[in-house]
Order: structure tokens, then C-alpha cells, then sequence
């Protein structure tokens, strides 16, 4: 891989993999990066942790920055929320993060 | 609003467009949720995102309950009086109501939430915790309502806890209060093409697949769409240009590139 990309792989809600190549130094998140491959996230509040349209369990044990409270009371009001939900827009795309998986949640009424 | 003046448009305020027909002189009848009529040649759709709507937890038979157990909002606290009512929710809607409802209104008050910690005001936070030390509400957390049951409407629902346990709570009433999220409304139904959540619009003009009725802003999808405020004044000012030539066919449009010198004119 090269420098300043990583690979992430997204589950999307038909339980298809999408493996996706992804820059670290353009200041991206995981919503963005759902957004850019087309896959079914909305991402409605453009990335500001004010809506929970892009809501996605992180399903490998990367460390992840914890949640701030921003995120936490946005999930409040998600459902289908679990211990290992966030916000695609609150996780910031780092050569840490290489291998991450995500699933996207199922969405709501 | 004083840039609009000039033009002496009318407003009907908080009210929701609901449906779409025509009239004998081929004219849009477009009549609100009030029931206001209005009469035009063209319909442009400025809806943003959509109309905002309670977001509606994934519990089945919800539906089923609607208006006989569960609502979305508290239009009339009365209603709830000498009631056993569950609320459902962290924020400032959930606290305000469980502290209120729970002050002589209500017969019995349980406020279910799926965190420990709650995001409303300070203060109301730490009333619906003296609330729930004095043993005048009931506080749930850590748990989540899964199950709405009953005969002749809502009598009772199920609460999940993070632990995996289910309790049985007998109520009258259930009030999710999840926020809102937009949705599209009546416009799914005005026979546009949709998709994902958007109208689709020709970007020579903005226009939808139905003759006379335009899409602007947020609310219209075609290839390339950029959701930002630059995009939504361009799309508006080449679809009042569309909209111009076919209100009149037979006339001139001068541009004009400011009203500083007044609205008229613009008709050659």
C-alpha cells in the first residue's frame, strides 16, 4: 500500500463487502468515504455529528479516538444502536486505521 | 424578507403542501394540510431535505398503535391526565415532559433511555434523578422499549435491558421522542420521479417530469448534484427564466442583473 492510503472494508446492508482504498491525508472520515464509493450512506448533516445517518458498527478492534458527547447524544436518537456503533463522520480516516472493518446499521423508519 | 417585498409574494406559513391537481384551465390546485388553496401555473419545490418528521423507533406492530397508545409529540398534556404514560428518550423533549407530566398531570410516569447518561439541560437532568430517588417516576435505563402489545390499543410494552432482561410495563400511553429526521412527505406522492430521496430534474431548467412543476435546492437530484447554497441559487435563477417563458409564451425576457432600480421592466 502506499504511503498515506489504507484499506478499509464496508459491509453494506445486503451484507456485501466493499474493499475501499483510502487516502489519510485529505482530512477524510468513513462517512465521506462511504459517500465517495456509493454506498447507501446519507450523511444529511454534511459530517457535523448532528444527525445519525451515517451510523456503522465498527467491527474490528481498531483504537478508535473514544466518543465525544456530541456522538453519544447523536446516538441516542439512532436505533439498531449497539456498544460497537458510531458515527462514520466521527471516525477520521488514519494510517492507524489500516484494515479497518465496518457494517453499516440498518436504518430506521 | 425585504429582498422578496418588491415583489409582493404571499405567504401561508407553517402549513404543509399536501396535494397537487389540476383544473379545467390546466392550473396547479395545490391545497396545504389546513386546507388553503392555491392556484398557480407553475409549482417550484424549495422543500430542503424535506419535511421534518419524528423519527420512528424499529419496534414491530408500531403502526398498529399509532394515535391508540403511541404518539410521536404532545400536542395537549391533558390528555394525559390520571394516565400511566412511558417516555422514551435522552434529550431535553424526554426530560421536559417526564418532569412535567410527572408533577400532577400524569397517574404514573416511566422514563426509559439507553444510555445512563442523559444530553439535556443540566438541571432537568438532575430533577428527573430526584424525580426517580422520590420514587414519582419510574427511570429505566440502559434499556430500550422493544415490544408494544395490547387488545383494544396500547396496554402494555416490553423493556430490554442492556443486560438482556425483559420487563413487562402495563401503560396507557407511550411517547417516543427521538428527534426528527427529514423525510420526503406528500411529495412521494405528487407522481414526480424519485430517487433516492430526491426529484429528479433536467438541469437545462431544473424541471421534474411533470410539465409546469420545477425542483430546486437540496430537495432535486440529476448527474454531478451538489448539495450547497451556490448550486440551490443557480438552479432557481435559470428555472424562474423556464418558468417565465412558459407562463408567457409569447413575451421577452429582459435580464436584468439587479432591482436596485425597482421590480419593473423585466418584460420585453
Amino acid at each position: 500500500m502506499e504511503d498515506n492510503m489504507i484499506r478499509v472494508s464496508v459491509t453494506d446492508r445486503e451484507g456485501n463487502v466493499h474493499e475501499l482504498d483510502a487516502p489519510t491525508d485529505m482530512g477524510m472520515n468513513m462517512m465521506e468515504l462511504c459517500k465517495s464509493a456509493e454506498l447507501p450512506v446519507e450523511g444529511t448533516c454534511g459530517g457535523m455529528a448532528m444527525c445519525a445517518s451515517c451510523h456503522m458498527y465498527v467491527n474490528s478492534s481498531h483504537a478508535i479516538p473514544p466518543k465525544s458527547d456530541d456522538e453519544e447524544d447523536m446516538l441516542d436518537e439512532a436505533f439498531f444502536v449497539e456498544d460497537h456503533s458510531r458515527l462514520g463522520c466521527q471516525i477520521h480516516l488514519s494510517n492507524e486505521l489500516d484494515g479497518l472493518k465496518v457494517e453499516l446499521a440498518p436504518v430506521g423508519n | 424578507m425585504e429582498q422578496a417585498e418588491p415583489f409582493r409574494p404571499g405567504f401561508t406559513l407553517g402549513e404543509r403542501a399536501e396535494q397537487i391537481e389540476k383544473d379545467e384551465e390546466g392550473q396547479f390546485i395545490l391545497t396545504t394540510n389546513r386546507g388553503t388553496r392555491h392556484r398557480a401555473p407553475i409549482i417550484a419545490i424549495a422543500g430542503g431535505l424535506g419535511c421534518f418528521e419524528p423519527r420512528k423507533p424499529p419496534v414491530p406492530q408500531l403502526a398498529d398503535f399509532e394515535d391508540r397508545g403511541v404518539e410521536y409529540i404532545i400536542k395537549d398534556p391533558e390528555f394525559y391526565r390520571d394516565k400511566k404514560v412511558v417516555i422514551s428518550g435522552g434529550g431535553d423533549s424526554a426530560l421536559d415532559w417526564t418532569i412535567f407530566l410527572a408533577e400532577g398531570v400524569a397517574s404514573e410516569v416511566t422514563l426509559v433511555h439507553r444510555r445512563k447518561e442523559f444530553r439535556g439541560h443540566l438541571d432537568s437532568v438532575q430533577k428527573v434523578m430526584d424525580l426517580a430517588a422520590a420514587g414519582r417516576i419510574k427511570l429505566m435505563t440502559d434499556a430500550e422499549v422493544v415490544e408494544v402489545s395490547g387488545q383494544d390499543g396500547l396496554e402494555r410494552i416490553a423493556v430490554k435491558t442492556k443486560a438482556g432482561e425483559v420487563h413487562e410495563v402495563p401503560t396507557d400511553h407511550w411517547v417516543p421522542l427521538f428527534g426528527l429526521s427529514p423525510k420526503l412527505g406528500p411529495i412521494a406522492d405528487w407522481k414526480l420521479n424519485i430517487t433516492k430521496n430526491a426529484v429528479e430534474v433536467d438541469t437545462l431548467d431544473y424541471s421534474t417530469n411533470v410539465p409546469g412543476i420545477y425542483a430546486i435546492g437540496d430537495i432535486n437530484t440529476y448527474p454531478g448534484k451538489l448539495k450547497l447554497i451556490l448550486c440551490g441559487f443557480h438552479e432557481a435563477t435559470l428555472m424562474v427564466q423556464s418558468a417565465f417563458k412558459r407562463i408567457y409564451p409569447d413575451k421577452n425576457l429582459v435580464l436584468k442583473y439587479t432591482t436596485v432600480n425597482g421590480v419593473n421592466g423585466f418584460e420585453g
